[in-house]
């Protein structure tokens, strides 16, 4: 097993990423998409941590770290989502335009 | 990681492709609850990655923390949020659906050259392994990232008011309560539901 390996499978999950959070039009997918990109640079750094850093696996201690901002804003997001539903009745992305031009 | 090197292999190239193809179905499918539970697929075999590489813990708090937590929270939004909408279609949409494939491939090409490139300094000579990564994790939280440690547990405090305060409805002012509602000592002040939609109507005018 090598490195790259890895590397390039977070590498794939990160592009899959980006691109639904550009291109999705329901909010709550678009935060999916988010914890996508997360997880791919979880994939990183868990693989940084055993290939080079293997005596003290600082990787994993900031892996742990990520995983606890991620769900911070998994709740915050959410909870976004849910009240500009109630003002606006729609989670449509592209009717999100309140602070545009 | 004591399995044999064709194990490892194998397992990885089942893992990749789960984790590959439930990721393009979170993104691409189009119902937003089948997606939902294809991130749990995602969250799994990342995990079973983790495992690969020796992070036990790591494997065991995403399983925890993703598919118990952040999933189930992403399905109940989705269950408060539900509502079959057909959107209305945007003119040079499929151009742009094009163009940020274009641009995902790209941003992949680049990432892989340089990873493919670089000459990673791998260490073969000293393969230690910590064979109990809990205490290591443990020494590394309560030593030297103790500060980072207490700001995660703030960040998580102020991230659990935030999102109540977000989310809960309006207060209604005591003078105008429905009389036909009974109120008890229990019962929150909140606006009714469809006081709260009416005027979310109102406001999309």
């Amino acid at each position: 097993m090598q490195l790259e390996y890895f590397l390039l499978l977070a590498a794939a999950l990160f592009c899959i990423g980006i691109y639904g959070l550009i291109t999705s039009r329901n909010a709550v997918r678009v935060l999916m998409s988010i914890e996508l990109m997360l997880n791919a640079v979880n994939l990183n750094l868990v693989g940084f941590s055993n290939y080079l850093d293997p005596s003290n696996i600082r990787g994993q201690v900031f892996t742990i770290f990520v995983i606890t901002v991620a769900a911070a804003e998994a709740a915050v997001g959410l909870a976004i989502v849910l009240a500009i539903y109630r003002n606006r009745n729609t989670v449509d992305m592209e009717q999100f335009n309140l602070l545009k031009w | 990681m004591n399995l044999a090197e064709g194990v490892q292999i194998v397992s990885f190239g089942i893992l990749g492709v789960m984790m590959i193809v439930t990721a393009l179905g979170v993104v691409l499918l189009p119902k937003i609850v089948h997606s939902a539970f294809l991130l749990a697929g995602v969250f799994i075999s990342i995990s079973g990655l983790y495992i690969l590489l020796n992070a036990d813990f790591v494997a065991a708090a995403q399983i925890l923390v993703y598919v118990g937590a952040v999933n189930v929270l992403i399905l109940f939004a989705i269950m408060l949020v539900n509502k079959q909408e057909d959107y209305s279609e945007l003119p040079g949409r499929r151009l742009r659906q094009v163009s940020t494939a274009v641009v995902c491939f790209g941003l992949f090409a680049l990432l892989g050259t340089m990873v493919l490139a670089t000459p990673w300094s791998l260490n073969t000579t000293s393969p230690a392994v910590i064979d109990n990564t809990i205490v290591a994790l443990g020494e590394h939280f309560f030593s030297d990232y103790l500060l980072p440690f207490e700001l995660a547990s703030v960040l998580l405090l102020m991230a659990m008011v935030g999102s109540i305060i977000l989310a809960r409805r309006d207060l209604i002012p005591e003078s105008s309560s429905t009389p036909g509602t009974v109120t008890t000592k229990l019962t929150l002040p909140e606006r009714p539901r469809e006081l709260a939609s009416l005027s979310g109507d109102s406001d999309r005018q």
